[in-house]
């Protein structure tokens, strides 16, 4: 398990997350491929069987539909299941229960049922996993209403966010960052919550607004201390953390301070979700913006195997310094 | 036993099909009701009517409890009723109306009636197996002895999901029972045709190494009494049951299907079947005089002429209803 004190990295802030909640809940209950006695693929569950054992700790088979159908009835009927799809390309397997089932069970049933379900998936490119296995699907999770949709950039809202996934009556999908797992940051108090739909300013500046989620918020962050130290823009970054519910007061606020709007998203550029965040801000805070808005996001190809290719496709602090210079520059 | 004891069997056993018997006389009327203010363009959408089912929903309540939970498909309003959904919710909720079960929000294919244990119709086909796995997997986690029932149509034993929710109950030995509606017809295909297998339920069972039932599904005793053994052996932690019920659906697949496609001899062997013939024969053998079963018939002809009226009655739903119960807090917003 992670050290007490200090420091505590992003894959060890997964299973501290949930281990918090299993603690103090009896009913929250884990279940995946794997997850178990290896800890999981990316050791984000270690030391979870060990603590809680068998009885909370379920390895399945791999059956997609089977792990969050099975959650989904357990939500519905007294448990808290946490229920792990190892890459989040895999969703796509169990798209039913994501599209269908999960988000409807409360509204067609005229609010008989509740459904407090959480799936936590690894989301991301950036280490060479190839087509099938690097995916960001965060977009996929936003076109259906009924979805919350968390996916944090740092230890301490990994255990944050968690807390008040496991903790909503409603389904929630928290995307973790496979190129984030190795990250550190300071370990939270017990107790740490970080409400679902409230973005943070991570970074203040005063000429242009960088919006940022998941692993896309330490490129952004990046960008800005580049942006900052060789051409004197001073950006202000805000880390989205959840898109359902989705804060925009916390956005529209920025936008009124700078006046420039730049989106960074690792999901492909069609369908993503700052086309969302984008249209709200055209039609609600139109007559804040002193600049065309610029979208930085993956192209609209699959993510290549190679690193220099799938470096090609994805966002880069590069990209985002240049869109960010064209419209301070506008 | 003595002639006594076997007489006071018998008339327990009669009392006990009589209320049977009646729930299903229940289900049909209100089927019909459903039909029949379908073609007067009072239930808009669709429907899929389960009449001719009636004694795999009212023989397997007979054997759950109360507080055991069951998923049934977009075919459901036999289960809805069965598990103590009044006519008069069903019927409004078909007619759109502010009464109905799910309050207008669900229709025709998503009855739900959770205060029975009736956790949804789900019109996936499939979709809600792997549901009923997991609501047999909190009982167990709970430490109750509830156990959670699927049923399912035969189109359902070909989907992905019906082999993943067999494989796991049987890997957990979880109390779950799984019953397959076999009515011949996927939608407009027989299940024959397109299945490798003769009985696409029970033939698959043991590949699971689960315990399996093949049983004439029109007899609402013989339905009952394999669900009590299933249910029995889920209690006791020996796991899983899937049983396959034959039957016939009288009505085509949905509100436009005039199931032109069956032949003539099938439907009438079917229909000298009927669940409702077969349960006043064994009425008689039991001893029950004709007169009681009448009385059953007048009773539920009353009731579901009552929710007829009451459902025509009743107003549309408030507007706002549209953008309450998506979320946990009553209401459905999205962002601030």
């Amino acid at each position: 398990m992670a050290e007490l004190t200090g420091t505590i990295s992003y894959r060890e802030a997964v299973a501290e997350g949930i281990a918090r909640e299993m603690r103090r809940d009896p009913t929250v209950v884990c279940l995946g491929e794997d997850i178990g006695a290896a800890g999981g693929v990316f050791k984000t569950t270690q030391g979870l069987l060990e603590e809680f054992g068998a009885e909370r700790v379920w390895d399945t088979p791999i059956s997609e539909q089977a792990i969050v159908g099975a959650a989904l009835g357990a939500a519905m009927t007294g448990i808290r299941p946490v229920a792990e799809i190892m890459f989040s390309d895999f969703l796509a397997c169990c798209w039913d229960y994501l599209a269908n089932e999960i988000p409807k069970v409360r509204y067609m049933s005229g609010g008989q049922v509740k459904v407090p379900l959480v799936i936590r998936t690894a989301n991301g490119g950036g280490l060479g996993f190839g087509a099938q296995h690097s995916q960001a699907v965060e977009n996929w999770a936003l076109t259906i209403p009924g979805l919350k949709i968390a996916a944090p950039s740092t230890p301490a809202d990994v255990i944050g966010l968690m807390a008040a996934a496991i903790r909503s009556d409603d389904p929630v999908i928290v995307f973790e960052h496979k190129g984030l797992f190795a990250s550190r940051g300071p370990r939270p108090p017990e107790g740490h919550v970080v409400e679902l739909g409230r973005a943070a300013v991570v970074r203040e500046g005063r000429d242009v607004t960088v919006l940022a989620l998941a692993a896309t918020v330490p490129t952004a962050l990046a960008a800005a201390e580049r942006l900052a130290a060789d051409h004197g823009v001073s950006a202000e970054v805000i880390d989205l953390r959840c898109l359902i519910p989705l804060d925009m007061t916390t956005v529209l606020e920025s936008v009124a301070r700078t006046s420039r709007l730049v989106t960074v998203e690792e999901n492909p550029h069609q369908g993503g979700w700052g086309g969302t965040v984008v249209s709200l801000v055209v039609e609600e805070g139109f007559e804040l913006l002193d600049a065309p808005v610029r979208r930085v996001a993956s192209a609209n190809v699959p993510l290549p195997f190679a690193d220099v290719l799938e470096n090609e496709v994805i966002p880069t602090v590069d990209r985002v310094v240049a869109a960010v210079r064209s419209v301070v520059d506008y | 036993m003595s002639q006594s004891a076997v007489r006071e069997a018998m008339v327990n056993e009669g009392a006990e099909l009589l209320a049977m018997y009646e729930r299903m006389a229940v289900i049909r009327r209100t089927e019909k009701a459903a039909y029949d203010l379908f073609l007067a363009g009072l239930v808009k959408g669709t429907t899929h009517l389960a009449a001719g089912h009636e004694a795999i929903a009212v023989g397997a309540s007979a054997a759950l409890r109360p507080d055991d939970h069951v998923f049934a498909t977009y075919r459901g309003h036999h289960h809805t009723i069965a598990r103590g959904g009044s006519p008069e919710a069903c019927l409004a909720e078909l007619m759109q109306k502010a009464t109905g079960i799910c309050k207008a929000k669900g229709g025709s294919m998503h009855l739900t009636y959770a205060e029975g244990g009736m956790l949804g119709s789900y019109a996936i086909v499939g979709a809600h197996l792997p549901m009923a796995v997991g609501a047999a997997w909190s009982a167990r986690l709970l430490r109750t002895d509830r156990i959670a029932v699927a049923f399912f149509g035969d189109g359902a034993t070909n989907i992905g999901a019906f082999h993943e929710a067999l494989n796991l109950a049987q890997v957990w030995r979880l109390p779950v029972v799984f019953v397959c509606e076999n009515n011949l017809y996927m939608e407009y295909t027989p299940i024959r045709s397109v299945t490798a297998v003769e009985n696409p339920a029970y033939d698959r069972a043991p590949a699971y190494g689960m315990a399996a039932e093949l049983i004439d599904g029109n007899d609402v005793i013989v339905v009952r009494d394999a669900v009590a053994r299933a249910a029995a052996r889920a209690r006791a932690g020996e796991g899983p049951t899937l049983i396959e019920a034959k039957t016939y659906r009288h009505y085509g697949h949905s509100r436009t299907d005039p199931a032109k496609y069956r032949p003539a001899e099938e439907v009438e062997a079917w229909l000298k079947r009927d669940p409702l013939t077969i349960a006043r024969a064994r009425l008689a053998g039991l001893g029950v005089p004709e007169a009681e079963i009448d009385e059953a018939d007048r009773r539920a002809a009353e009731l579901v002429e009552a929710a007829v009226r009451a459902a025509k009655q009743a107003p549309p739903p408030d507007l706002a209803e549209a953008f309450t119960d998506l979320w946990a807090d009553g209401g459905a917003a999205w962002r601030n």
